[in-house]
C-alpha cells in the first residue's frame, strides 16, 4: 500500500464542487493505529467529500526520507494538500468531529 | 557468565567514554561523555547549551572520525549553520562531506489537529534514516522540550520520550540532549527522569555587571567526575572549560636564574637575580614605581634576547613606552625587533575568563620567557575573590608549565599591610617584592624591600631605590635611630657619616705623627745616651790601658832591681832563670 489513490468524477461533491481533496496519510508500518487512521479516514472521505478526493498513504518505514517534507513526527498524520492552507491531523482520526472541524466539513453535514 | 560480566566492564572498570574534544570537559569528566548513552545538558537561555550540542559533534567529526546527527527543534539549518561559522566551525562543509546531518523538526501547535490515538514513531524513523544515512556515532536532540509546547497529549509524549532513550541506547549512539533549566528542577519538563547516565549543567552569571558562564558535572553514573562548578567561555575557537583542580604540582623546575636589570637588587636576591620560571609578586601603593621596576625587568629579558609579553590593563603600549622613556629605558626598538609586545585591555572589557583565555592564547602565540601583568589587582576586580585566585592560580600553572618567568604587579590601597587579595595571591608566589613609600621630613621616598624568595638566600634590609633619568638605583642603606633613612635624611646621615670618617682619619693621621714623633725622639734619645756610653768606654780602655802599662812598667823595675840584688825572685817573662832555679824551690 505505497499509494493508494482515489479518483473519482468531480461530480457529485457536495461541499466544494470541482475541486479535488488531497490527502496525505502518514505511517509507520501496518499497525493498528496506522490501519484505525485509515478506514477512519476512508470513512470520512466516503460520507463528506463523495468521492472527490485523493488519497496517499506514505509509509515511512519504507520511505523515510520523505518523512521531512512534511516535517512529520507524529504517527499517523494526516496533511491535507488541497484545498489550501495545509491542515495536518495527528492521531487515528477516531475523533471525528474534531476531523471534520478541522477541514471545515462541518457545515456541510 | 563471569568472566563474560568481568569483560564487559573492561579491564579498568570503567565505563567507556566518548571523547567530546571540548578544551577542559574531558579533564573534568576524564575522558569524556558516556559513551553510547544519553547525556543532559540543561541551563537557562543563551548559556550555551546549543553550542556544546554542535562543537560536540564538529569535535567528534573532525578529531574523532564518528559522524553525527543534529536534530534541532529550534533552529533552522540555515540558522544553525550560521550561528556556528563564527567560532570557526564549517558545518556546511561537513553537512557536503557527510559528516554531520542537520535536520530540522519544526511542529506548530496551531497546525495540529489531535484526533485520537498517535505516537512519535515519525521521529524514531527521522532519526533512524538519519543515523543510518552517514553512520552516525553521536546525536544531538536540540531542544527536546519544544515538544512539550507543540504536542498537546503529555502522557503521550513522556512515554514516548522514555521509549526514545531507550531507542538511542539501542542504537549505541552517544547523545547530547539540550534542556532549558526548570525553576526548581533541573529541566522545565523533567527530562533528567530519563536521561539518568550524565547530567551536565551550565550557568550564566552575571556579578558586579560582568557575565560568566559556569559548567558542573551534576551527576555521572559509575565514574568519578570533578563536582565543582567550573568556569567556562566560548571563545572564537569554541567552549574551553578551565579546571583548576585537574592540574598537579608536577611542573619541572629550573636552578637557572634570570637577573631583575637592578643590579643591586640582584645583589639583594642571592646575588644573581629571580629563579627562572618563577612566578614574582610586586606589590606597592599607587606611585611606587611598579611599573617601572617592571617594565625594566621587561627591557633587561628582551635586551639578553628573550621574549617577554607585556599585559597591561591600566596604560596603552604607546603610554607604557613614552613614560619609561623619561627614566631612560628604550622599549621601542624592542618592540620593533620583536622582542617586546605589549597587550592591552580595559580589566572591565569582559570577564576574568575571557582575559584568562585571551592572555591563554596570546602566550600560546608569542611563547614568551618573561611575562608581565601590570596590575593583576585590576584583573582582581572583575570577579570574586575565589575566583581570581582560580584565575592567577591557572594562569601561574600554564605559565609555569611552560618555564615562563612570571612577573605580576598589585596596587595595594592605603596602609602598609597587605590585602586580603595579596595574601590569598602570595601563597601561589615564589618570590614577593614590596615597595614602599616613606613619608617625612618633608617628603615621600620609594623603599623595597625583599619579602620573600623562595630557594634563595635574600637580603632582609629594607632599601631605599632612586628613579632618576638614567633608570633605577638602589642606594645603599642608612640606618637611623628611627629606623631605614631615605630621601634628604639619607642624605644627611651620609654627609654626617662621612664626616665622621674624615674626622676619624685626620684624628688617625694625628696619632700616626705623634708616634712618629716620639720614635723620633726615643731614637735621639737612644743615640745620646749610646755615644755617653761610648765615650765612657772609651775612657775606660784608655783607664785600662795605663793601669796595664803601669803594672808592666812595676814589674820591670821590680825585677831590674831584684838582679841587681841578685835576689831569688820569679821575673815574669823569663822562664829559663825561673827553670834553672826551680829546683831550688
Amino acid at each position: 500500500m505505497k499509494t493508494k489513490a482515489r479518483k473519482r468524477p468531480a461530480a457529485g461533491a457536495r461541499s466544494r464542487p470541482g475541486k479535488v481533496w488531497q490527502l496525505r496519510l502518514y505511517v509507520a508500518g501496518q499497525t493498528p493505529k496506522s490501519l484505525t487512521a485509515l478506514s477512519n479516514l476512508k470513512k470520512i472521505c466516503e460520507t463528506h467529500l463523495n468521492g472527490c478526493y485523493r488519497i496517499e498513504v506514505i509509509d515511512l518505514v519504507e520511505q523515510p526520507e520523505r518523512s521531512n517534507r512534511d516535517r512529520i513526527l507524529a504517527i499517523p498524520t494526516l496533511v491535507r494538500k488541497l484545498p489550501q492552507p495545509v491542515r495536518k491531523f495527528i492521531g487515528d482520526l477516531s475523533d471525528t468531529e474534531r476531523v471534520l472541524v478541522g477541514l471545515n466539513l462541518q457545515a456541510a453535514d | 557468565m563471569k568472566s563474560n560480566l568481568s569483560k564487559t566492564t573492561g579491564p579498568a572498570g570503567h565505563l567507556p567514554k566518548c571523547p567530546t574534544g571540548i578544551q577542559g570537559l574531558d579533564e573534568i569528566t576524564s575522558g569524556g561523555l558516556p559513551r553510547g548513552r544519553p547525556t543532559l545538558v540543561c541551563g537557562s537561555a543563551g548559556c550555551g547549551k546549543t553550542l556544546l550540542a554542535v562543537e560536540f559533534l564538529v569535535r567528534g567529526a573532525t578529531q574523532f572520525g564518528e559522524p553525527g546527527v543534529f536534530m534541532s527543534f529550534e533552529e533552522t539549518d540555515a540558522e544553525l549553520k550560521a550561528n556556528v561559522a563564527s567560532l570557526g566551525f564549517d558545518l556546511a562543509g561537513l553537512v557536503r562531506e557527510k559528516k554531520i546531518l542537520l535536520d530540522h523538526v519544526y511542529i506548530e501547535r496551531s497546525e495540529i489537529h489531535e484526533t485520537g490515538e498517535y505516537d512519535l514513531e515519525g521521529l524514531f524513523v527521522r532519526l533512524n534514516h538519519a543515523i543510518k544515512a552517514i553512520g552516525a556515532k553521536r546525536v544531538v536532540l536540540d531542544t527536546l522540550e519544544v515538544l512539550f509546547a507543540s504536542l498537546p497529549n503529555e502522557a503521550i509524549l513522556r512515554a514516548e520520550l522514555r521509549r526514545l532513550f531507550r531507542f538511542l541506547k539501542g542504537e549505541g549512539v552517544t547523545a547530547v540532549i539540550t534542556a532549558e533549566r526548570g525553576r526548581e528542577a533541573l529541566t522545565r519538563h523533567g527530562l533528567e527522569e530519563y536521561v539518568s547516565d550524565c547530567v551536565i549543567l551550565l550557568d550564566h552569571r552575571v556579578n558586579d555587571q560582568i557575565a560568566t558562564r559556569h559548567l558542573r558535572v551534576v551527576k555521572y553514573r559509575g565514574a568519578l567526575h570533578g563536582t565543582n562548578e567550573f568556569p567556562f567561555l566560548i571563545g572564537d575557537d569554541g567552549i574551553s572549560v578551565l579546571p583548576i583542580t585537574s592540574l598537579g604540582l608536577n611542573h619541572k623546575v629550573s636552578t637557572g636564574r634570570i637577573a631583575t636589570g637592578i643590579p643591586r637588587l640582584d645583589v639583594m636576591l642571592g646575588g644573581r637575580g629571580f629563579f627562572r620560571g618563577s612566578s614574582i609578586l610586586l606589590t606597592g601603593t599607587s606611585g611606587t614605581g611598579k611599573t617601572i621596576i617592571a617594565a625594566n625587568f621587561a627591557q633587561a629579558a628582551s635586551q639578553r634576547g628573550e621574549r617577554v609579553l607585556f599585559f597591561s590593563f591600566e596604560e596603552s603600549p604607546n603610554q607604557i613606552i613614552r613614560n619609561m622613556h623619561s627614566i631612560g629605558l628604550r622599549l621601542e626598538p624592542l618592540v620593533k625587533r620583536g622582542l617586546l609586545r605589549f597587550h592591552s585591555a580595559r580589566p572591565s572589557l569582559y570577564g576574568l575568563e575571557m582575559h584568562l583565555a585571551t592572555m591563554f592564547k596570546e602566550i600560546a602565540a608569542f611563547q614568551p620567557h618573561v611575562v608581565i601583568i601590570d596590575p593583576i589587582t585590576s584583573l582582581m576586580n572583575s570577579g570574586t575573590e575565589s575566583e581570581c585566585k582560580g584565575m592567577v592560580t591557572r594562569l601561574i600553572d600554564y605559565l609555569k608549565a611552560g618555564q615562563v618567568t612570571s612577573l605580576f604587579t598589585s596596587l595595594t590601597v592605603g596602609g602598609h599591610a597587605p590585602q586580603q587579595s595579596e595574601s590569598a595571591m602570595s601563597s601561589l608566589m615564589d618570590a614577593w617584592i614590596l615597595l614602599q613609600d616613606y613619608e617625612g621630613n618633608g617628603e615621600r621616598n620609594r623603599v623595597l624591600y625583599v619579602l620573600k624568595a623562595r630557594g634563595m638566600a635574600h637580603s632582609n634590609q629594607i632599601r631605599e631605590f632612586l628613579i632618576s633619568n638614567r633608570g633605577i638605583d638602589v642606594v645603599d642603606a642608612y640606618i637611623g635611630p628611627s629606623g631605614v633613612l631615605t630621601g634628604s635624611a639619607r642624605a644627611a646621615q651620609g654627609a654626617l657619616e662621612r664626616a665622621a670618617v674624615l674626622a676619624s682619619q685626620q684624628e688617625a693621621a694625628q696619632l700616626k705623627r705623634e708616634v712618629e714623633r716620639k720614635r723620633t725622639a726615643l731614637e735621639r734619645q737612644i743615640g745620646g745616651m749610646r755615644s755617653d756610653y761610648e765615650t765612657e768606654a772609651l775612657e775606660l780602655r784608655r783607664i785600662a790601658e795605663q793601669a796595664g802599662t803601669r803594672t808592666f812598667v812595676l814589674g820591670t823595675e821590680r825585677a831590674a832591681s831584684g838582679r841587681l840584688r841578685q835576689a831569688d825572685i820569679k821575673v815574669a817573662g823569663n822562664t829559663r832563670v825561673n827553670g834553672r832555679h826551680g829546683k831550688v824551690n
